[in-house]
């Protein structure tokens, strides 16, 4: 039940799309969003020298490590990637049952003075990158901090926005939209399904 | 999870699993720079201590404190319970002060139990020790503890076999880890002289033996029980020399360990009597780690009762 964790996003689902959903983006779509948003974020950044990967559970840390292997192609020059739970952090905790924590691993460069990169599949109210912005800021003082999303679906609560976006999606809030990627649901693909949100 | 944590045996096998294993996320937590979460802001837990402790309540006020809750202590020294307040007094001034969870050690089997069902309080009830029954936060520390030299600190604890030496009757350690430990499939056996077997142990999850040193070649872990002296109130065994002689773990029996085997206490020890002062000591003992290990569990614990929607009394949480 990992995905369940992205109630924010509404993507959290590990049902699988059925005939009524559209897929809006297939697995080239996909690793093309990646290699741009690889090459954005070198151009940004200047390189690859202080970057920090940190890709939010579940979906983010895949994408994270894809977006490491493109950089490292690109630059010659491995980035340090890790994970970042933001469950710990979040203003919905008192909604429903205590979650089940998923892993943090911090890279030993540490965030202190780099330049990170929060990566997520979905953006869409922005409470999840808040929870990760209070999260990161415990675990040091980064110089700068970025956000690289696959899906920018709209519907922002809070003032935030993404640096880098695979894709800009619009979407109605009664839609739902799924990420799907073969290290975690066996094939990539991100699909939009109108059955009501678990949000 | 349950509402309250009041016995080992509350907890079936994804319960213990998902404690553990959020225990050894908010490890993490302990190595960091700012050991803090805010993820009980705001909310209380109360210390309720009517017999001495003192890692148990360290333990729950750091763990509380690292996930920001307020914690409230509440001895039974130095409180109206000297004057004789009843618990169910003292948990009505609980309530009224907003306590969301008690955390609660009495010298008298089944308080917390009580404490939980009888309708004066509506926060969640910890048993931190009752009587000589249960005191489940230990049990889950110890099976924490096992699972990361055992078993890599994932999963459960299938066929690592467990060897439980002393007090039985006395210890309210021995019957929370049978308990768990089965849940998460380890072979328990415990070694104690007869006197001091409870009555019912053949009904318990495990096998018992009478004998040490058979036990302990094919132990991975081995755990030593105080002899509770302050419950004692008849001549268990004849004499502390000869006690320590059969059931204490000295150099020469530790010998007989596999390589790999640890060795536990759940503390407070006393050194020369069920343990040697050089096994305590040894690298082979994870005695002190076992401590350090207590908040992480006893963190995974409070934040699993309260960190989310409160719920009504009786229904469970999906895991």
């Amino acid at each position: 039940m990992p995905a369940s964790q992205h109630a924010f996003a509404a993507t959290g689902n590990d049902e699988q799309s059925t005939p009524g959903d559209r897929t809006v983006l297939d697995a080239g779509e996909i690793g093309r969003a990646l290699t741009r948003l690889s090459h954005e974020i070198l151009e940004r950044n200047k390189g690859a020298g202080d970057v920090v990967l940190l890709g939010i559970p579940t979906r983010g840390v895949y994408l994270a490590r894809r977006l490491a292997e493109r950089i490292a192609t690109i630059e010659d020059e491995a980035v340090p990637v890790g994970s970042l739970d933001v469950t710990m952090y979040r203003d919905d905790l008192r909604t429903r049952p205590a979650r089940a924590l998923l892993p943090t691993e911090i890279p030993d460069t540490g965030v202190e003075g780099r330049t990170v990169v929060l990566v997520d599949d979905v953006l869409y109210s922005g409470r999840t990158i808040r929870a990760a912005l209070d999260a990161l800021s415990e675990l040091g003082r980064p110089r700068a901090v970025q956000l690289a999303v696959l899906v920018d679906r709209g519907h922002r609560e809070l003032p935030i926005r993404a640096d880098f976006v695979g894709k800009n999606l619009p979407t109605a809030t009664s839609e739902r939209v799924l990420v799907l990627l073969a290290e975690h649901d066996g094939r990539d693909g991100v699909v939009i399904s109108d059955r009501g949100g678990d949000a | 999870m349950k509402r309250h944590l009041l016995s080992a045996a509350d907890l079936d096998r994804d319960d213990a699993l998902l404690v553990l294993d959020t225990a050894t996320e908010l490890a993490t937590v302990s190595s960091r720079a700012v050991r803090k979460l805010p993820t009980l802001r705001g909310r209380t837990v109360v210390n309720l201590f009517f017999e001495d402790s003192t890692r148990t309540r360290i333990s729950f006020e750091a763990a509380a404190k690292r996930l920001s809750a307020d914690v409230i202590n509440f001895t039974a020294k130095g409180s109206s319970l000297s004057k004789g307040e009843s618990l169910k007094d003292t948990a009505l001034t609980l309530e009224a002060m907003g306590a969301d969870a008690v955390v609660v050690r009495h010298g008298a089997s089944g308080a917390p139990y009580r404490l939980a069902n009888a309708g004066w309080i509506s926060g969640s009830v910890v048993n931190a020790g009752d009587g000589t029954h249960e005191h489940p936060t230990q049990a889950l520390l110890d099976a924490y503890t096992m699972r990361r030299h055992l078993s890599e600190g994932r999963g459960d604890l299938a066929d690592r076999r467990v060897t439980i030496v002393g007090d039985v009757l006395h210890s309210r350690v021995a019957r929370s880890n049978v308990l768990l430990l089965a849940t998460l499939g380890a072979e328990v056996t415990l070694v104690a002289p007869p006197t001091l077997l409870p009555v019912g142990v053949e009904d318990w999850p495990c096998e018992i033996s009478y004998e040490l040193d058979p036990a302990l070649a094919k132990a991975d872990a081995v755990m030593m029980l105080r002899v509770q002296a302050e419950r004692m109130n008849a001549a268990f065994f004849p004499s502390a020399r000869e006690y320590s002689r059969r059931y204490g773990l000295d150099a020469h029996r530790m010998a007989l360990l596999p390589d790999h085997a640890i060795v536990m206490h759940p503390g407070p020890m006393n050194r020369g009597m069920e343990i040697a002062a050089d096994v305590a000591d040894s690298v082979r003992s994870v005695i002190v780690e076992q401590v350090s290990n207590g908040v992480n569990v006893r963190m995974a614990v409070l934040y699993l009762l309260l960190g989310g929607a409160q719920l009504p009394t009786g229904e469970e949480v999906a895991a």
